[in-house]
């Protein structure tokens, strides 16, 4: 039977997604309570994929209401950002690369190999997690507006 | 100061070259990977590359390792800007011949510090 993401997996990429928007965008974003995504119905309009192998099997998202991405966007690259273009496709897509990169200092014992990123657009699309783990959902508060990380881990053995 | 930046990401190139113009380069030559990168190195000229660790078709690592191994561009410094984080990998990238290494999330400053040292 699947079971939830373990805190200490899970830490470590809300410690990344706050550093990525400290360091990126100089901007402070708090994390709220985490929640189980299954049932929760959580939609968005953009959302940036991580495929997580090695010791440990998942993946890592960062999903975005559209007007939060373009704000989001416009910080990170330094330059205002008013459309759904490849720009932010591309720029979604590295913010979940540097966070799931930076998580991975904290989980060497898993040996973790990331996968380059998929970009998922479409206007109150769902992230659903895998079958062997029930994922786990960081809903962040920040200036630029709200947004989620999901994250899905299962460590192998 | 020809400088070569390789990274997949159009805006992870784009977010470089801003903070390279800041510092006084404009001569920026860009490549979306590691095969794109060693074609336009043999153009000659370039005395920095900075080099991401993954993309597609030839890793930033395996590029580096094809870099340090041409006797025409073994001379180059290559600082690695990736999301690389462990220290086994940064330690690889040194082994390998890389001049310097940049974790992203970084803050502007930290690039144009190491691109600095470089100068020196």
């Amino acid at each position: 039977m699947a079971s939830p993401v373990k805190v200490e997996h899970i830490n470590p990429f809300i410690s990344a997604t706050l550093e990525t928007f400290k360091s990126m965008m100089r901007t402070t974003i708090t994390p709220g309570k985490i929640i189980l995504v299954k049932g929760a119905h959580l939609s968005y309009d953009i959302s940036g994929i991580i495929g997580l192998s090695g010791g440990a099997k998942g993946t890592v998202t960062l999903s975005f209401p559209k007007i939060t991405a373009l704000k989001t966007v416009s910080e990170f690259i330094g330059e205002k950002v008013v459309t759904m273009d490849d720009t932010v496709k591309d720029a979604i897509g590295e913010l979940a690369n540097i966070v799931a990169g930076a998580a991975k200092k904290d989980l060497t014992q898993y040996k973790i190999s990331i996968s380059l990123p998929t970009v998922i657009i479409g206007e109150n699309h769902e992230v659903q997690g895998g079958k062997e783990c029930i994922p786990l959902a960081v809903p962040f508060s920040s200036p630029l507006g709200n947004f989620n990380l999901i994250v899905s881990f299962k460590s192998e053995g | 100061m020809k400088i070569l930046l390789v990274d997949d990401s159009s805006t992870m190139r784009r977010i470089q070259k801003n903070t390279l113009e800041k510092i006084g380069h404009t001569d920026v030559t860009e490549a979306e990977d590691g095969v794109d990168a060693i074609k336009k190195l043999a153009a000659g000229g370039f005395e920095l590359v900075l080099m991401d660790w993954n993309m597609p078709n030839m890793t930033g690592i395996e590029a580096l390792k094809k870099i340090k191994a041409d006797p025409a561009t073994k001379d180059i410094p290559v600082i690695m800007v990736t999301s690389e984080s462990e220290k086994t990998r940064i330690m690889e990238a040194i082994q390998s011949g890389a001049a310097n290494y940049v974790v992203k999330p970084f803050q502007p400053e930290t690039l144009a510090e190491k691109i600095s040292s470089i100068k020196k």
